[in-house]
């Protein structure tokens, strides 16, 4: 990606930036983050199909905000998360700079977050076919089966906590999993104590997930625990209508409608 | 006690395999669910399989689980009880298909457990454990066992070593302690005797990439080093590493209560978690993830050897075939050894 | 064997379900022994991880209960829950928990009557489902029975 590199090599020469997170090569036939504080390591810097990974988890990491203003290379997932992040006070146009990757892979400048909002808002979030049938497939089970389904699925979970350190969202220094008093979620990964810290994490993303699949990702056990925030999505957009990160809006579970709608409360 | 190498042909797997079942004995093997290989209670021979470099999961969790009741206890107007778990209930298992750098990995996790206290459910349950390591015949870039004492054919840890002698051929069975001599007395049959058997140029080629006594030694002075922030800028704090190792041997202990009842358990933990070392006052010594990581890699190459004499490493490569963010312990360690201090 | 009796664990607000609780109290209107009830300052309060507490504690069937829309003490707390309960309902349901087991309501300071109907109907229904031994199973209960001194 000449362009890219060409435009970090002058973010750091004119110190408009501190640092430029990227993607480099890495082992076996893996990518995986850069961070360019030196106009000779951009050389390094690639994209193509394999750069998965989501790295706006990187910008609220300790260790490289400290370093100063951030410029960062987004993909759509990405410029998502970082829209999201914004709304949240994570970051604003102060500590970082978009480096927009379109879905065809064309690279484009924004002057601020605000741009990148438009921009962003252009596409909508669709979950892919695969991951579709799969909810469809759980939506036609029985409560049982249901329920059969997620405590096999999730028995492997030995809660390395990776797709929690791997999702942009999940930035809290203090999670509620690591909380002891009072001791919300079992500690030992045994059944309870892993059906209740994947409830807890879908709970907690509901209307902040921007479907990345960077917690599928990181998974070491390819545990589908995507599905859960996916049907999240699906729900809270059946129910309150839009879902796209937005920069100034009202968060969706921290706000309401007097006129929302449920058929159970009695 | 001498190696007694033995001949076991192809077909006689399946046959052993079901003589240990009919002898009522737990057998866990590698099995594939969800495009990962773990061991599993296998019930069929046809389950397992066979051919990978690298199980995802390492067998410690056989003699080592993630999560594990040492004992109940109860409060009542007489004072407290507290009943222990009974170590009879342990069952007799057989670790099927063991690569020799996780069955040298149980050397180093008993190393821990036996430095100080014994511990007595842990050296309970490897007690029962016959390991059946399975060389390698083949390896990936992840791969560096050589690096670290050991080789694909390594014999350590394991009780009896297979080696199958070229593509869908017959296996070396190498009967290395008492406990492989049970397992052939069971099925005499199926163990044939044979000429000596040269079983290196059937297993992978895995090249030699670091000395690790010059890493040790570069370690000591390299504490402070800059190498570390650099290392593990991209490390985002996960413990996918040390969970899917077969020599992390860190665990918490957890009560887990419920009125005037409870039960406390031992579960894994991870130096990669920022609250590992989170002390009450709130003050953390391992503050930044770059000390966590540099406990990592001083732990298994500087503390380990000077305090157990073992290294906290097999060369398995799991943990950087695990890494959702490519942290390779390997490329790391070479590293190291390159930088000058 | 002893007739199955249910657990009921009730979550309700201060200021509306809990004082028409009291009211079925004073208005000695009779109803199901079965509830244990918990008394929260808010239905914005009720953090969908104390409903998995109660059935990780042995409870066979939750109830929450706050003010009636528009009338909430600090005027949109029940509005909030209700999204909260909307959204966790789902997640229950796309999980397998049973969210028959779960009964949400508006209860206000004046319906002493509805609170001992509620109750009533919720115990009846569990009556019916059974215990909720899925979930005690996961949770090894009653493997660490729960005493009450």
């Amino acid at each position: 990606m000449v362009d890219l590199i060409k435009r970090a090599k002058e973010l750091i020469e004119s110190s408009a930036v501190k640092v430029v997170i990227g993607y480099e090569n890495g082992t076996g036939n893996r990518t995986r983050a850069l961070f360019v504080e030196k106009t000779e390591d951009a050389d390094k810097l690639i994209f193509d199909s394999r750069c998965i990974q989501n790295l706006a988890a990187y910008v609220t990491k300790r260790e490289v905000k400290d370093k100063g203003k951030m410029a960062i290379a987004a993909t759509l997932p990405v410029m998502r998360s970082i829209i999201q992040l914004a709304s949240e006070f994570q970051v604003n146009d102060n500590n970082l700079l978009v480096l927009g990757i379109t879905p065809e892979s064309k690279l484009i400048e924004f002057e601020n977050l605000v741009e990148v909002e438009t921009f962003v808002h252009q596409y909508q979030i669709e979950i892919d076919a695969r991951n579709k049938e799969m909810l469809d497939r759980l939506d036609n089970m029985t409560k049982a089966e249901r329920w059969k389904f997620w405590i096999d699925e999730l028995a492997p979970c030995f809660k390395c906590y990776a797709c929690r350190a791997a999702c942009p969202m999940c930035y809290c220094h203090r999670c509620t999993v690591d909380f002891n008093q009072p001791q919300w979620i079992p500690v030992p990964s045994h059944e309870l104590g892993n059906l209740e810290w994947h409830i807890m994490r879908a709970i907690h993303l509901t209307g902040r997930c921007i479907d990345c699949d960077a917690c599928y990702n990181a998974c070491p056990l390819y545990i589908p625990i995507n599905l859960l925030t996916k049907k999240m999505m699906l729900d809270a957009r059946e129910h309150f209508g839009g879902y796209q990160p937005a920069l100034k809006g009202e968060h969706l579970m921290s706000t309401y409608k007097p006129d929302d709608k449920e058929n159970f409360i009695q | 006690m001498n190696i007694d190498k033995r001949l076991v042909r192809k077909d006689s797997l399946e046959k052993l395999f079901d003589i240990l079942k009919q002898n009522s004995k737990k057998i866990f093997a590698p099995s594939t669910k969800n495009g990962k290989i773990s061991f599993r209670d296998a019930e069929k021979f046809s389950g397992i399989v066979t051919g990978y470099v690298q199980t995802s999961q390492s067998s410690k969790e056989v003699a080592f689980p993630r999560t594990e009741k040492i004992f109940d206890y109860s409060k009542s107007k007489d004072g407290m009880s507290v009943k222990g778990i009974d170590l009879k209930d342990i069952p007799e298992v057989i670790l099927w298909g063991v690569r020799p750098c996780d069955a040298t990995g149980i050397g180093e996790l008993s190393s821990v457990f036996n430095w100080d206290y014994k511990d007595e459910i842990y050296n309970n349950r490897l007690s029962k454990i016959t390991v059946f390591g399975f060389s390698c015949n083949n390896s990936d870039e992840y791969c560096f066992c050589t690096s670290v004492g050991g080789n694909p054919g390594n014999t350590e840890g394991s009780d009896i070593l297979f080696t199958q002698t070229g593509e869908n051929s017959d296996y070396l069975a190498e009967i290395i302690t008492e406990k492989g001599l049970a397992i052939v007395s069971l099925a005499p049959d199926l163990f044939e005797i044979t000429n000596n058997i040269e079983k290196n140029k059937f297993l992978a080629k895995v090249p030699v990439r670091f000395n690790h006594e010059e890493i040790k030694e570069k370690l000591d002075k390299f504490f402070e080093s800059k190498e570390w922030i650099e290392q593990s800028l991209r490390c985002i704090g996960c413990g996918a590493c040390a969970y899917v190792c077969p020599t992390c041997a860190c665990f918490d202990i957890q009560d887990e209560a419920h009125g005037r009842k409870g039960s406390r358990v031992r579960c894994w933990d991870s130096c990669g978690f920022s609250h590992f070392t989170l002390h009450t006052s709130g003050h953390n010594p391992r503050d930044v993830q770059s000390q966590r990581w540099r406990q990592r890699i001083m732990h298994k190459f500087s503390y380990m050897p000077e305090r157990l004499s073992v290294y906290g490493c097999t060369g398995c490569g799991r943990c950087s075939r695990a890494c959702p963010v490519d942290m390779n312990i390997l490329e790391h360690l070479i590293s190291i050894q390159e930088v000058t201090v | 064997m002893a007739e199955f009796e249910p657990k009921i664990v009730a979550f309700v607000c201060n200021w509306c379900t809990y004082a028409g609780a009291d009211l079925t109290g004073t208005s000695r209107i009779k109803y199901a022994s079965n509830v244990r009830i918990v008394r929260f300052p808010c239905t914005g309060r009720i953090d969908y991880m104390l409903l998995l507490k109660a059935f990780d504690e042995g409870a066979d069937g939750i109830i929450v209960s706050g003010c009636h829309p528009n009338d909430c003490h600090y005027t949109s707390g029940n509005f909030h829950a209700r999204r909260r309960w909307i959204m966790f309902r789902s997640l229950c349901d796309f999980t397998g928990i049973d969210t028959e087991r779960i009964k949400f309501s508006w209860v206000s300071a004046a319906e002493g009557a509805k609170w001992a109907d509620i109750v009533n109907a919720t115990v009846a229904s569990v009556r019916e489902l059974g215990p909720y031994s899925e979930y005690k199973k996961v949770a090894k209960y009653p493997e660490r029975e729960v005493s009450h001194g």
